[in-house]
């Protein structure tokens, strides 16, 4: 006996009723279009509409008169284009890694911070912001993301060192009860160094709130590569993510290599958090609230929700920045500001009409 | 064919020693039930054939000793079913016995045609047609319990450990489950350890039970022979009336109310 899908009540029935074209497509067009609306909408620069016959225009093949100005294609070029595209890379990559670590951690408050990924760089820029900025200066390359992204990855290799050292076994909970530890100590040594430097708080302060205002085509450079090795290597593991949806143990009886596989994951997310973080800052709740956004709406198959948790991470990210450098324009609002005061509210109307579940 | 040989196998839990050195030949096709009260051993026995913890000794599967194959390999001659299995509520019950394939997935790669017909083939043969596309959430405990089966059944391995697979159902569900896996074994000549509470559905069921206390064997070999009351008596601490069938020499352990037997303290007031 069969019973079609339309007989069952809708709750019962798996999304598979939109095919993962559909899915990738609508992932697609929202970020084409988010990337369109970040190039469009600033305070100098071509009326807005023109931009995007502009790009048009720029195509190969394609030639005919948008009206925009070489001066003012500079701006949306060296200006806007470098910013959107860092959003979009940041966004996609906190989505995808919070998605990640959320899977092989089978914890639903889980963020891409969660080892102490952002608490790390949050030390690194301090430490490097007040080893004196005159010695830096002087330097051709910034200091400050790299000793962000260096002091990032340590402090998650000491949460790992830590953990295993809980228990024989690095089960996801002492991973997680030796992030929580390690966190702490990096955030108090951050506190102790800057009580010390008071005259570098608001430096400090403004790094760690996150921002993607001054962004170049040299930051999307320095952080692309980590960002498609880590995407990469995430997507690979997708089926294994899967896997880990039914724990630890009935993983291992299925065939996988349990710990391993969990520290490839994690290895591959951190990498990518920490490169993102270190031009950006903290944005937090994306990391978070993205993958359980895309869970509720299209199911929570990880072979569907990395691809979606990526492209819908890096369009919400443009769009806040839109918001974030608009409303009170010409002053900004943080981002991180933006995407909790968005975030939240629609996360919140979903969790009361749907049911979340790793 | 996969007989399963058990050459002084034990478990340690740190200090504490959960199954002393087990040594046994369970058949090719053989069923074989263990019996005996909470933390005699019996899941410890079944948690190292499934390599989930350490233990000493060596398991072989038809001559092949499970500690020098790898994860894949190894389940794709042994698979287990947990006590209280984790059920992802958001999980089609077509993608949840998919897992079972995983075994003989490539690292990088994804489930080929072939996978998708045995995962088919096994849901029809469970009549689970009409669950497949459903969330696991939305169905109930013994519709559950038939779901874990088939991913069991999928990973086609020719050994079946369950740990207590009946525990959380209703009577009938009991039942129907147990005829499952009997149902199992007559198609694809599965050989089938199973660590079972309910005394009387073990002897029933299984072709051989061996009963376990404080890590050891007690007694092994049918169930007229195994449940005794004497014995019962002395390893449970319960009052039982044990009956055999006339017909079919099914025996039926019949709990006695009033207090245990072997517990002076609650006879002498009597």
């Amino acid at each position: 006996m069969t019973v079609s899908a339309d007989q069952l009540p809708a709750a019962e029935v798996a999304p598979a009723t939109a095919s993962n074209a559909a899915w990738y497509t609508a992932g697609m067009t929202v970020l084409i279009v988010a990337v369109l609306i970040g190039a469009s909408i600033g305070p100098a620069g071509p009326p807005w509409w023109q931009v995007p016959l502009e790009l048009l225009n720029r195509l190969p093949l394609i030639s005919f008169d948008s009206g925009v100005s070489d001066a003012e294609w500079n701006i949306v070029w060296r200006i806007r284009m470098p910013r959107v595209v860092l959003g979009g890379l940041v966004g996609g990559m906190l989505s995808i890694a919070g998605a990640s670590y959320q899977g092989v951690f089978r914890n639903p408050l889980v963020d891409p911070y969660l080892l102490g990924a952002a608490a790390g760089a949050g030390l690194g820029a301090t430490l490097a912001l007040t080893s004196g900025r005159s010695i830096t200066t002087s330097l051709p390359i910034d200091l400050v993301p790299m000793a962000a992204f260096i002091v990032a990855l340590l402090t998650v290799s000491v949460t790992y060192a830590v953990g295993a050292s809980f228990g024989g076994r690095r089960s996801g909970v002492t991973l997680i009860l030796a992030g929580v530890a390690v966190v702490s100590f990096a955030t108090a040594l951050q506190t102790l160094i800057l009580q010390r430097n008071l005259e570098l708080v608001r430096e400090v302060f403004q790094w760690i709130l996150g921002t993607l205002a001054g962004a170049t085509w040299a930051d999307v450079r320095l952080v692309l590569p980590y960002v498609v090795v880590s995407c990469i290597v995430l997507m690979l593991h997708r089926r294994h993510l899967d896997v880990f949806r039914v724990g630890d143990v009935e993983a291992a009886t299925l065939g996988v290599s349990v710990a391993r596989t969990r520290l490839v994951i994690v290895i591959a997310a951190t990498l990518g958090t920490a490169a993102v973080v270190s031009v950006s800052g903290l944005i937090g709740f994306v990391g978070l609230v993205v993958p359980h956004v895309v869970r509720l709406v299209a199911g929570a198959g990880y072979r569907r929700l990395l691809p979606l948790s990526l492209m819908f991470g890096a369009a919400f990210l443009i769009l806040a920045d839109v918001v974030g450098r608009t409303i009170s324009s010409p002053a900004e609002t943080p981002i991180g500001v933006v995407t909790a005061l968005i975030g939240a509210p629609f996360f919140i109307y979903l969790l009361r009409t749907r049911k979340v579940t790793l | 064919m996969s007989a399963v040989s058990f050459e002084d196998v034990g478990v340690l839990y740190g200090k504490r020693r959960a199954l002393e050195p087990f040594t046994d030949r369970v058949e090719s096709g053989e069923w074989v039930g263990l019996i005996g009260p909470n933390g005699a051993g019996k899941s410890s026995l079944l948690r190292a054939a499934a390599g989930l913890v350490t233990s000493s000794g060596s398991i072989s599967v038809e001559d092949v000793s499970l500690a020098t194959l790898h994860n894949r390999e190894r389940a794709a001659l042994v698979a287990y079913v947990p006590q209280d299995p984790l059920i992802p509520d958001d999980m089609t019950a077509f993608d949840y016995v998919l897992l079972g394939r995983t075994p003989y997935v490539s690292y990088f790669g994804s489930e080929t045609a072939h996978d998708r017909d045995v995962v088919s083939d096994v849901i029809d043969r469970l009549r689970l047609g009409e669950f497949a596309p459903r969330h696991l959430g939305s169905l109930s405990g013994g519709e559950r319990q038939r779901v874990v089966l088939a991913r069991a059944l999928a990973q086609e391995a020719p050994v079946i450990l369950l740990d207590e697979p009946t525990s959380a159902l209703d009577i009938g569900h009991q039942q129907q489950a147990m005829e499952l896996v009997t149902e199992m074994r007559a198609h694809s000549g599965l050989t089938v350890i199973s660590a079972m509470h309910d005394l009387t559905l073990a002897g029933t069921y299984t072709d051989r039970l061996v009963m376990l206390d404080e890590g050891a064997v007690v007694s092994s070999g049918a169930a007229a022979d195994v449940l005794t009351a004497a014995r019962l008596s002395d390893v449970f601490n319960v009052s039982v009336t044990v009956e055999v069938d006339d017909v079919d020499g099914t025996v039926i352990v019949v709990p006695r109310r009033g207090s245990s037997i072997a517990d002076p303290d609650n006879t002498s007031g009597r």
